[in-house]
């Protein structure tokens, strides 16, 4: 029978490295996360953040324990079925990552066409649409080059939600933007994750976004110390 | 052009995109394909020169079958064979008829003074059907003592003196102590053979050479009868003659043999032959260089597409896209300046250099190949692209 829940942690170890080396950065995490909401994930630097996103996202092997996205076990799942599921997922990145060669436009399309050829005008109509409530109209055929760090970031995250995805997450997406233009970005997803129903877990240390959260979970060490939900 | 590729392709041209967002690197890996192009048809215009060049003289014969020496190279580079095989051959069934053909290298002196080489063909005036019909309208006058046919392109003799033949004013030079006159003229183009070409009777070629005689001939003619098979009287000729004496070939066979010779037994065909290769590497090597640094360059953004659900086929795409690209932007400027470069070479040394259609399809097949190849094997480098790396 279908699982409600997006995401379903359970028993979730990870390690790093082999022989000597080898060490232990996920410990026994168990975590449901509901349709939905907004989630943060706080912890102080190591504390294996960026590594549970990754594994959540289906960017990293699961080893052991298992993981449950929008219904399908990432354990032992093939890469086919990986990249399936990836394109039902939205990556928002600390850095942009935006192709330097391609404007704007054409950067957002990259997260369409990833669906498939599709039709051309539609898709364009749907990437302007997504950079004007980003309050881009203006830079639509700019190249990344030309564009300050908050602009690159805002065309970074109309890529990432362009496709509608189910799942938002992102890892300190604010980390390279001043004040103004970090609160910008947090409160554009927040309301887009709201008006379509998708679930944002985000990786942050600004104080300011916890208030926006519904859930916040603190890691350390790898552990789950503190899991609250606001109401 | 983004919009004829985004048809094609069904996505966004980020190859083209992406190779034309780094215009240094457009431009010096257009020019590496480029200069690999003119590298390859520069080596293969005059290894088809060279080709022509072969199996020009091959224009003047009119004969089925030829027997040579088995000493001898090739049409021009020839040994004796001695005149008995002819009467043996003539007794062969389906031989309908049989002349001899004798060859030599002819020091001239021009009227100005300056000596030159003709490749001389010494032919039986009488006999029209073992040249081809070209020369055989003006063989007849070839009987009068020390007269010649001489090729147009022979060099170091003017377009007008050739003109003035062809207008019915002989033209004189000095051989071996005689005097001979051309009296008209024929178009076999040899260029990397000799100077020019030239055909004679026997009989004047006799007295050009003195140590040749009519018992030693270079190669002997053989027509067969009508509607027999070429091959079937040459392999009973092969049954009837001493095989380690006489060697027998259709005038198919001689040629494709001479090729085949000039091409892998002689260093200026090997030459020409690596001289391919080494081009085809220079465009290889470029080209590799150029794709494998582009995808180094943007592992950070291919990560980022793999971790947008982008598969294996869709990074393919674009490197081959590139490779693609490349291979049509170089192609036609290696074209174009090649043409130019050939007119040079034929208006300067006269060498049969010409850009043919075959060649021209067969080079940008062979680029398309090449720069597939060397995509596929910048392509290794999209291995190291994980999504994982990127938070
Ligand atoms: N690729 C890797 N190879 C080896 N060890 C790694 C790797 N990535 C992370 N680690 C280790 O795993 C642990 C968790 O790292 P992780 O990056 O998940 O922490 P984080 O909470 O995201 O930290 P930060 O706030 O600094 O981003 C750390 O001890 C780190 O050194
Ligand atoms: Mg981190």
């Amino acid at each position: 029978m279908a699982n409600l829940d997006p995401i379903h942690v359970q028993g979730l170890d990870h390690f790093f490295g082999a022989g000597d080396a080898r060490k232990q950065a996920i410990f026994d995490i168990n975590l449901t996360i509901k349709r939905g909401s907004l989630t943060i994930l706080m912890g102080p630097s190591g504390s294996g953040k960026t590594t549970l996103l990754t594994l959540i996202g289906a960017l990293r092997d699961v080893q052991t324990g298992h993981i449950r996205v929008l219904d399908r076990e990432l354990n032992g799942a093939d890469e086919t079925a990986l990249v399936q599921l990836r394109r039902r997922l939205g990556f928002i990145f600390q850095a942009h990552n935006l192709h330097e060669s391609l404007t704007a436009t054409q950067n957002v399309l990259m997260g369409l066409q990833v669906h498939g050829a599709g039709d051309a005008a539609k898709q364009r109509i749907a990437a302007h649409h997504m950079l004007d409530l980003l309050g881009l109209p203006d830079r639509r055929d700019y190249l990344p080059g030309s564009l300050s760090g908050g602009q690159k970031q805002r065309v970074a995250v109309a890529r990432a939600l362009v496709s509608n995805p189910e799942i938002i997450l992102a890892d300190e997406p604010t980390a390279a933007l001043d004040k103004a233009s970090g609160q910008t970005v947090v409160e554009l997803l927040k309301a887009l994750g709201q008006q379509r129903g998708a679930t944002t877990i985000m990786v942050t240390h600004d104080p300011r976004i916890l208030e926006l959260a519904d859930r916040i979970i603190t890691l350390e060490d790898g552990r789950i110390v503190s899991d609250k939900t606001n109401d | 052009m983004n919009k004829i590729l985004s048809l094609l392709f069904g996505r966004l041209p980020i190859g083209w995109l992406q190779l034309s967002h780094s215009k240094g690197r457009l431009i010096a890996a257009v020019s590496g394909v480029a200069f690999a192009n003119l590298l390859v048809f520069m080596q293969l215009g005059i290894l088809g020169a060279l080709n022509s060049s072969t199996v020009a003289p091959y224009s003047l014969l009119g004969a089925d079958i030829i027997l040579s020496s088995q000493a001898g190279n090739t049409l021009t580079d020839s040994d004796n064979v001695a005149q008995v095989w002819m009467f043996q051959a003539l007794s062969v069934p389906g031989v309908a008829a049989a002349s001899p053909i004798f060859i030599g290298n002819l020091p001239i002196t021009l009227v100005d003074g300056t000596s030159a080489t003709l490749l001389t063909f010494g032919v039986d005036a009488t006999k029209l059907g073992f040249v081809s019909p070209s020369i055989a309208k003006s063989l007849g006058q070839l009987t009068i003592e020390n007269t010649a046919l001489i090729d147009k392109g022979t060099r170091g003799v003017p377009a007008d003196v050739i003109a003035g033949i062809e207008a019915g004013n002989p033209f004189s030079f000095e051989a071996n102590g005689r005097t001979l006159s051309a009296i008209a003229t024929m178009n076999v183009s040899g260029g990397f053979l000799a100077d020019g070409m030239m055909v004679t009777s026997d009989q004047s070629f006799f007295r050009l050479f003195g140590a040749r005689t009519s018992a030693a001939p270079n190669h002997i003619l053989l027509q067969v009868d009508e509607g027999v098979s070429h091959d079937a009287v040459a392999t009973r000729l092969r049954a009837a003659l001493p095989a380690q004496s006489v060697k027998i070939q259709t005038l198919q066979e001689a040629a494709g043999a001479d090729l085949a010779f000039m091409s892998t037994q002689r260093p200026t065909g090997i030459i020409f032959g690596f001289g391919v290769f080494m081009g085809i590497l220079v465009g290889l090597v470029i080209v590799y260089q150029v794709l494998s640094t582009d995808v180094a360059d943007h592992l950070r953004e291919y990560a980022t597409f793999k971790a947008m659900g982008y598969g294996n086929t869709f990074f393919l795409g674009i490197v081959f896209e590139e490779a693609i690209v490349l291979a049509i932007f170089g192609f036609i400027p290696g074209l174009i300046v090649s043409m130019g470069l050939y007119a040079g070479l034929v208006s300067v040394t006269g060498l049969p250099v010409e850009m043919d259609i075959g060649r021209a399809v067969l080079v940008f097949l062979g680029t398309l190949t090449a720069c597939t190849i060397s995509g596929a094997i910048a392509t290794r480098r999209l291995a190291r692209a994980d999504p994982a790396d990127l938070f």
